[in-house]
């Protein structure tokens, strides 16, 4: 199964739309609770990345018996530093991402928990792709 | 303890989605930093917070929380609340301070989440 979402900068009206998507598919496909939580949290934390950092992007989620595949892909400004961003704590969001709840560094730390594979290709200027992987056996 | 013995003990008024009367709460964790609420797990854990927004819902469904008390008099706006039915996310609104909301389940046996 394949599902497309669309990220619109800044848009923190709609922001977690896809997350919330998928929860519902996987929970339709009886998936495990656990697989689950980790699946939306990881998803949800880099839709959020995307809304606060990005200048728009997509998400695409490939979901079958094994595993489930998802890959953030945005254009914005890219990480500079991807050793900092890792780092919990390290933050850039501004002051209106901060007012949401967010920005507190810990977005890429805790997606790499969520998930078994964590890919993040970056390119300053140009934007970040950013491949997590949660097997479901 | 039931969500109803929470909304009683915390002064406060149930919106958002029906009281689910089976639920249990054991513990709970106070912050508006949703960042945070994301890194722990939620299991019979209330969320107590005084951030009043579409992603304290967002945050919340992704949590897994069933409950969320939002303190400091803060008001829901639809959105806010449609999102809450559509999760099954029970809102407990007070107008008590985090801190007073924090010392009163506490005192009635709520436990930290760590």
């Amino acid at each position: 199964m394949h599902y497309t979402f669309q990220i619109e900068r800044g848009n923190f009206t709609d922001a977690g739309q896809a997350s919330s998507s998928v929860k519902r598919t996987l929970k339709q496909l009886g998936v495990a609770p656990a697989n689950i939580k980790r699946t939306v949290v990881a998803l949800f934390e880099a839709e959020i990345n995307a809304v606060a950092h990005a200048y728009g992007g997509t998400i695409d989620v490939d979901i079958d018996g094994e595993k489930i595949v998802m890959v953030v892909a945005d254009e914005g400004p890219g990480i500079p530093n991807l050793d900092l961003a890792m780092q919990e704590g390290w933050s850039t969001a501004s002051p209106k991402v901060r007012e949401m709840g967010y920005g507190a560094g810990m977005g890429l730390p805790n997606i790499k928990k969520n998930t078994d594979d964590l890919k993040i290709e970056t390119e300053v200027g140009v934007g970040t792709t950013v491949t997590m992987t949660v097997y479901l056996v | 303890m039931k969500i109803k013995e929470i909304a009683q003990l915390v002064d406060g008024q149930i919106v958002g989605a029906p009281v689910d009367e089976t639920y249990e709460v054991e513990k709970a964790f106070a912050s508006d930093l949703m960042s945070d609420v994301l890194r722990f797990s939620m299991d019979e854990t209330v969320l107590v917070t005084g951030l009043c927004n579409n992603q304290t819902m967002r945050t919340a469904e992704m949590a897994d929380l069933r409950v969320v008390i939002l303190g400091r008099d803060k008001q829901p706006d639809e959105d806010m609340l449609e999102l809450a039915v559509d999760a099954d996310i029970t809102l407990v609104k007070s107008k008590f301070s985090i801190f007073k909301i924090s010392g009163i389940l506490y005192n009635a046996g709520i436990k930290p989440l760590y």
